[in-house]
């Protein structure tokens, strides 16, 4: 080797090999996308808060938590089932990898009807966008505008779920992309944990 | 992935503490939710549950704890700062119910 080889070929391959953080670049691109994800949701709980503090007439319209309840059960469900499938395609075992997968999204769609039952619970109770019979109508506002962004994160999911657990099945996705669906999984419902005592909890009817 | 090897070594038992250990947090919410204290005091002790939970999950579910020890400051660094930067108009929301005709 020359001196000029090495002179390049040195620098040049450490800059260029081993991603940051040695973490696979799959991986490394949806730690940044949740990353992205927080900034926007911690955003809209910020400025739910925000309108919560500065009206003197807010709603408290919810008088049951079974709901919210049985959503929080079966989201953080949905995440140990995940967890569960992820163990699999590491060992190998596609089918239940992809049982389990398929399990994580069919929990994924009870809690979006159950999310809807609710909706049009409070949508029959003369709830929209811009009024409502308790108080500010902010709080329609706030609420669809959070709650639906959550809700549609939860769709992709499911979405995303099934697409990328038939693909595995198949053999043109592996393991790792399991994990790092996973991920996005988890982080959907790591945001369910501060939308519940931030928009039902506290606005519960005592 | 470059961790699989320290996860393997884990058992499902782990997990199903984890897990076990978010139910209980998320029924702790529900419990204060029906407390007798203020909104404020209220707000302080759920945010504080929420955290522990989302740190829980971040760090086992995620398996970040796993991960190398500089990104795993990267994630928590930026997004601490920026959560924090968020903060910047409390004040601004108390003036609003203190100083009308915003609030009406």
């Amino acid at each position: 080797m020359s001196q000029a080889d090495s002179t390049l070929e040195g620098p040049v391959t450490g800059l260029t090999i081993g991603p940051a953080f040695s973490i696979p670049t799959k991986k490394l691109a949806m730690w940044l996308f949740i990353i992205a994800d927080t900034m926007t949701f911690a955003a809209c709980l910020v400025a739910y808060g925000f309108l919560r503090n500065g009206s003197a007439d807010w709603p408290r319209p919810f008088h049951s938590i079974t709901n919210v309840a049985a959503m929080t059960l079966i989201l953080l469900t949905s995440s140990l089932t995940m967890l569960v499938g992820l163990r699999a395609a590491r060992a190998g075992d596609k089918a239940a990898a992809f049982r389990w997968t398929m399990i994580t999204a069919a929990a994924g769609i009870i809690f979006a009807m159950l999310h809807v039952r609710e909706w049009l619970g409070l949508i029959g109770e003369g709830m929209t966008l811009f009024k409502n019979p308790w108080g500010t109508g902010l709080f329609g506002a706030s609420f669809f505008s959070i709650t639906g962004l959550h809700l549609t994160h939860v769709t992709g999911g499911v979405i995303a779920l099934v697409v990328v657990g038939v693909r595995y099945k198949g053999g043109r996705y592996n393991a790792d992309d399991i994990e790092v669906l996973g991920l996005y999984w988890h982080f959907v419902d790591l945001v369910w944990m501060f939308v519940v005592p931030l928009v039902y909890l506290l606005n519960l009817a005592h | 992935m470059t961790t699989a090897e320290e996860r393997k070594s884990n058992g499902i038992g782990k997990d199903l503490g984890i897990y076990a250990c978010l139910l209980v947090l998320a029924g702790l919410q529900f419990v204060i939710a029906y407390q007798k204290i203020g909104a404020s005091q209220m707000f302080g002790r759920m945010l504080t549950v929420a955290c522990v939970e989302a740190g829980l999950a971040a760090l086992y579910f995620m398996h970040l704890w796993t991960e190398k020890r500089g990104f795993l400051l990267f994630v928590a660094i930026f997004t601490i700062a920026v959560l924090l930067g968020l903060q910047f108009g409390w004040t601004d929301s108390t003036r609003m119910v203190v100083g009308a005709p915003f609030s009406k």
